[in-house]
């Protein structure tokens, strides 16, 4: 840890009062074109995943008149695919499914995450050996492989995905908790915690944790889009969501198979996917500039 | 220095040991029986050969026995046999292994031979148009998931410029030119978001550096700035890029997983999607086994190249 710490960009400006720099962050991290359109693009999605019934030109399963792979035209924006379904519908309707598994997974990544490294770092000595061995330990999986058997052992479905996907991702979030925890806790206004009888738990939830949150921040929203590309990927080596549910990783994997007859197929889905992760990385990567200010310097173009 | 890599090393040994641990949990929660798979649909009702095979895979003893069973024959290189082919199974993670290397090296080398102009070019005209477009090279490299650009690659390059194969390995044995020709399209596949990431590392460790004292001593003794750039800067800021290469490897074994699944080329990533398809438990634990620990050498190897080449760290 000690070896590449500075290689990388640092979050840790040291803690920051509470409520301060959310209002800054999220100012800080508007400035750019980028960050406006990854925003606006997220925006899109999420009215995608959660109005799909209403903005749908038809149903997910629904066959159509037009045939099996027609070409896209006017009524079938999209084209069909190999049973005859809208492709454009079956688009709109796998953004709830992206957007659960990106949003979801990483969400009970943070929360065990920020539980072990909060403990780790609190108590130190044995916990923090331990804890961290096994983050360690889990850090050398290559992602999707875990991810990969982790899903194996589930039962293949979007609730497996998840599950998988919060566990793999778990480690990073308690790396990063666990690192600002322990110069957190040297601190005099933890030791005042302390010396006025202050429980433990109470230190770790009350005092620690929101001088932690903006970089978790940072980082949830980086791995977001990650999990999305991990969601797909099993989506695509059958792991995933099940058909007929629509699933962007699912849809790449059917259109592949007809890539000679309807190319249109496997772009439509991978697009979505691209689209998607490189917004939420945009967002991303404008809050970590609009947190750490020696980034703002060296990398803001 | 070597006590600080033979303490590195010794740290290892619990981390590999819950790799171990995790590995053979896996294994055991994974739904299906493999004596039955072991015994194959035609034998299905047979109890005896059943017992028999539960017995011959140790799956009767209690499970503390068998990890230790299984841990003490894997540490000397005996993972059993392949329940799909019946071939041991190291034989079989050793012919596949050098395939994942090949193609994660000549990933690694193609994201350089992008990262490097690119990201020298970005640091030296900082806000430039070229540096605008460096920048969202990087970003898009970053946001294409690899398996959707394989597919367009071949659709682009087999399919519509009938160029490369689709799909398929072939090995070294049959000439260079038509293995390179095998691996060239997964590599990019595999190499482009590495290439993005390398990209804006240097980008930023080069801006980093520029605006050092030295630099400025450099310019100001005259030299050229090809000079400035290539002799004295570059050395430097491309020491942060052995960490991100060596903290990519998982990633690039991850990605292998998929890759090799779209181009049928029969390596390890391959092999773990097969093994977990066709529960070949086997074979799924020594590949998870040998992914996980060339991981944590490939995390060694980058730290202690790090100290090699930045002689400012000193371990103890």
């Amino acid at each position: 840890m000690a070896i590449t710490a500075g290689t990388e960009p640092t979050h840790s400006q040291g803690a920051t009062p509470r409520g301060r720099w959310s209002g800054t962050l999220l100012a800080g991290a508007l400035q750019t074109r980028g960050a406006i359109f990854g925003l606006a693009v997220i925006a899109v999605v999420l009215v995608l995943a959660v109005g799909a019934d209403l903005i749908a030109p038809y149903g997910p399963t629904r066959i159509q008149a037009a045939g099996v792979l027609a070409p896209p035209s006017l009524s079938y924006l999209l084209g069909t695919d190999q049973i005859g379904r809208d492709v454009s519908s079956r688009i709109i309707y796998g953004a709830s499914v992206s957007i659960q598994a990106g949003v979801v997974s990483v969400g009970l990544a943070l929360v065990l995450g920020v539980l072990v490294g909060l403990l780790a770092g609190y108590y130190g000595g044995w916990v923090d050996e331990l804890l961290m061995r096994v983050v360690d330990a889990l850090y050398a999986f290559p992602a999707l492989l875990l991810a990969l058997a982790v899903t194996a052992i589930l039962g293949p479905g979007l609730t497996s995905v998840m599950l998988a996907i919060g566990v793999v991702f778990a480690p990073a979030f308690a790396r990063l908790v666990r690192g600002q925890t322990l110069s957190i806790r040297e601190r005099d206004f933890i030791t005042a915690a302390h010396v006025v009888g202050v429980e433990p738990w109470r230190v770790m939830l009350v005092h620690i944790w929101p001088n932690v949150t903006a970089p978790i921040i940072v980082q949830a929203s980086l791995l977001v889009g990650s999990a999305i590309v991990i969601e797909a990927g099993l989506s695509f080596l059958g792991l995933g969501v099940m058909p007929p549910t629509p699933s962007w990783g699912s849809m790449l994997k059917e259109g592949y198979q007809y890539m000679e007859q309807a190319p249109w197929l496997a772009f439509a889905p991978g697009a979505a996917i691209f689209l998607t992760v490189l917004a939420f990385n945009l967002v991303g990567d404008a809050l970590q500039r609009a947190l750490d200010p020696r980034l703002r310097r060296t990398v803001g173009a | 220095m070597r006590t600080y890599i033979l303490r590195r090393l010794a740290a290892l040994v619990p981390v590999l040991f819950l790799v171990s641990v995790v590995t053979f949990s896996v294994n055991l929660l994974l739904p299906g029986d493999p004596a039955l798979a072991y015994i194959g649909e035609a034998n299905i009702g047979d109890k005896v050969m059943y017992e028999a095979v539960r017995q011959e895979l140790g799956l009767d003893q209690p499970i503390p026995v068998q990890y230790v069973k299984w841990l003490g024959r894997a540490v000397r290189g005996d993972f059993g046999r392949s329940i799909r082919t019946r071939e041991p199974a190291l034989e079989g993670l050793l012919a596949r292994l050098p395939i994942t290397l090949q193609l994660s090296a000549m990933a690694m080398v193609i994201s350089l031979v992008i990262a490097i102009p690119i990201g020298i070019i970005s640091a030296v005209r900082p806000n430039s148009k070229l540096d605008t477009a460096g920048t969202v090279l990087a970003m898009t490299g970053v946001a294409v998931p690899d398996f959707w650009l394989a597919i367009l690659l071949i659709y682009l390059f087999a399919v519509w410029l009938p160029w490369l194969p689709s799909s398929g390995f072939v090995p070294l044995a049959q000439g260079l030119w038509p293995n390179l020709q095998s691996m060239i399209l997964p590599a990019v596949a595999l190499g482009m978001v590495l290439s993005a990431v390398v990209m804006r590392q240097l980008r930023a460790s080069l801006l980093e550096v520029l605006r050092q004292e030295y630099v400025v001593v450099a310019r100001a003794k005259g030299l050229r700035e090809r000079h400035v750039i290539g002799r004295h800067a570059l050395k430097n800021a491309l020491i942060p890029m052995v960490t991100v290469l060596g903290l990519q490897t998982g990633r690039l074994f991850g990605g292998a997983v998929l890759i090799e699944t779209i181009f049928s080329l029969p390596g390890l990533g391959r092999l773990a999607t097969d093994s977990i398809l066709f529960r070949d438990y086997p074979m799924l634990l020594g590949t998870v086994l040998i992914l996980a620990t060339s991981v944590m050498l490939a995390s060694l190897v980058t730290d202690v190249l790090y100290a090699v080449l930045d002689p400012r760290i000193r371990y103890t």
